[in-house]
């Protein structure tokens, strides 16, 4: 089980909120994850198929919102910083371990491929939300955006929704 | 004022900044436990509302930090991005988000943090998360007319529901504050835990008061902008500021020379301004003062702003905000645009040369200007009035 305790949330709902509220006051704008996907993947796929994001709508809207080279985005330095970042606080309270967590019915195969299947669904749900829990709901909220508050009422409406029907999985 | 970027911060810094933020996110969420799935989902099975707690708290600091920011002038909320609402789009990537969320247990952000700790689940969230923009963006002629629908603008909540910032800020409080309460009550029902859901321990308490008085300080202490607009429609207010002046014919020779450390900002009406304004004339309203994007020209060094009204009044109201808000070199006209009407403008060329030498020089000085200076508002004139162009930040996934 876990070695060490987890912070109190309310002080750390509070410590995400400042670093939100710095975000917003230095870069005008808020915190996200989903969207350095994106930039990785167009990224790759340039690399990959050059022509195919000459020719194709969604590569020729995504170069026209975000000129210059995908990677020199943002959201992907800020999302390699998260990596960092709980690197370094899974190495300081002693949590960096290789393994799976799945519910007590479940099993490895079982978690693997919902987990990879999950990812599919959240990241492409970010599509549309024009981001995630992060970029949509968390930032949203902070600066009140009507978009970014019924995302999040949907992210949480939709979730406990469907929550009966993966009970297996984590249950 | 805020957001410091592009102006203070540039391009290739803010890069690096948001590396270090991105450490402190990374960071705050490991420590909050976002790490594992377990927790994650405990809040859709009831038996663990950390993510609830965490985000909501969160939510109402970040907002009513804006909020501060804001009140006190310094964070602009109209060059801050807010995310755009596109109705129909917001909804369905919602719904699908939430059922990726049950399902994979994690969210991109928690995902990457539970990756990032040698969780095996959380790097198969993160690569399943590269086949959902695949699928997007392979799709995306059948999905762009959902993507782009319905499109609302950067609106913010209290404008859609027609209600006071400051009321929805506390109605979204007052909704986390019953939320915490209530999800304490069904966890420690599912978990048979007995003790009482609401603990006044220190700790909660003092987190508590210091967030009430914080909050509390924006009704106390007045708002920036309309008390100091209040305040400048008080003489006395206005004679307290030692407001330098710059006579008609100063003004005059300096247009005619071509001045580049000249800067007129005009005070009237923007219909006004359009009919009749000096060359190169900067249309500004006091309230303009208050914004980045407006009163940028007055932060450039160097330079003597002349602030041009009606009337001297009306100019040194201006004066007295700009140098309460620190802009410096600011000089206003003397008697007002009426004044450099009658002495320059519309001089009268048939009177008598005084017999005075010094009065004879403004003499022949006015005679020459109120030739050359209706030229050059003419050639002016076709440059047109600069409009306000506000560029919000481009944020967003």
């Amino acid at each position: 089980m876990e070695k060490t305790k987890y912070m109190n949330p309310y002080l750390a709902g509070t410590c995400l909120g400042l670093v939100l509220l710095l975000t917003i006051y230095i870069t005008g704008r808020g915190l996200g994850a989903s969207g350095a996907f994106k930039g990785f993947y167009v990224a790759a796929v340039e690399k990959v198929a050059p022509q195919h994001t000459q020719t194709q709508k969604f590569y020729t809207d995504y170069a026209q919102e975000h000129p210059g080279n995908p990677l020199m985005n943002w959201l992907v330095f800020e999302v390699i910083g998260v990596l960092l970042g709980a690197f370094i606080s899974g190495l300081v309270s002693n949590r960096l371990k290789f393994k799976m967590e799945y519910g007590p019915r479940s099993n490895a195969k079982v978690r693997a491929a919902s987990a990879l299947i999950g990812g599919a669904l959240f990241s492409l749900g970010a599509q549309f939300g024009r981001g995630c829990t992060s970029g949509a709901a968390l930032s949203g909220m902070a600066v009140m955006s009507t978009g970014g508050i019924i995302t999040m009422m949907a992210i949480f409406g939709s979730a406990y929704a469907f929550a009966y029907f993966f009970r297996k999985l984590w249950l | 004022m805020g957001p410091l970027v592009p102006d203070i911060i540039g391009n290739e810094l803010n890069l690096v900044i948001a590396l270090f933020l991105g450490m402190l996110f990374g960071a705050v969420l490991e420590q909050a436990g976002f790490s594992t799935s377990k927790k994650l989902v405990g809040l859709f099975y009831g038996y663990d509302f950390t993510v609830l707690r965490v985000f909501f708290t969160a939510g109402v600091v970040a907002m009513t930090g804006v909020i501060l920011l804001e009140h006190f002038g310094l964070l602009d909320i109209n060059l801050t991005f807010v995310n755009p609402m596109f109705l129909w789009s917001a909804i369905v990537g919602g719904l699908i988000m939430g059922l990726g969320f049950v399902i994979g247990g994690f969210c991109p952000g928690t995902g990457l943090c539970a990756a990032a700790i040698g969780k095996i689940d959380g790097i198969l969230f993160v690569l399943g998360s590269f086949i959902g923009v695949f699928i997007f963006a392979e799709g995306y002629p059948m999905f762009e007319g959902i993507y782009k629908g319905a499109n609302w603008g950067n609106v913010q909540m209290y404008q859609t529901l027609h209600i006071p910032e400051s009321l929805f800020a506390f109605l979204l409080t007052a909704v986390a504050l019953t939320a915490f309460w209530f999800t304490s009550i069904v966890e420690n029902k599912v978990n048979g835990v007995s003790k009482p859901a609401v603990r006044m321990t220190p700790y909660y308490v003092s987190l508590g008061v210091i967030g009430t008085l914080i909050a509390f300080s924006a009704f106390v202490l007045p708002e920036k902008r309309s008390s100091l607009l209040e305040k400048a429609e008080d003489i006395n207010f206005v004679n307290q500021h030692d407001i330098k002046t710059i006579s008609s014919d100063e003004l005059a020779y300096r247009i005619i020379d071509k001045e580049n450390e000249l800067q007129i900002f005009d005070f009237r009406s923007a219909k006004s301004f359009e009919k009749f304004h000096l060359p190169k004339a900067i249309s500004l309203s006091a309230n303009g003062l208050f914004e980045k994007e407006t009163s940028k020209p007055l932060l450039v060094e160097h330079k003597i702003n002349v602030f041009v009204g009606d009337n001297e009044l009306s100019e040194k109201k201006a004066a007295a905000i700009a140098l309460e808000l620190g802009f410096e070199n600011i000089r206003v006209l003397q008697g007002g645009l009426e004044a450099f009407k009658s002495q320059i403008i519309n001089f009268d060329t048939t009177q008598t040369a005084a017999a005075n030498r010094q009065l004879a020089d403004t003499f022949r000085f006015r005679a020459k200007a109120c030739k050359v200076i209706p030229q050059l508002i003419e050639q002016s004139k076709s440059i047109g009035v600069i409009k306000k162009a506000t560029k919000r930040v481009v944020g967003g996934c």
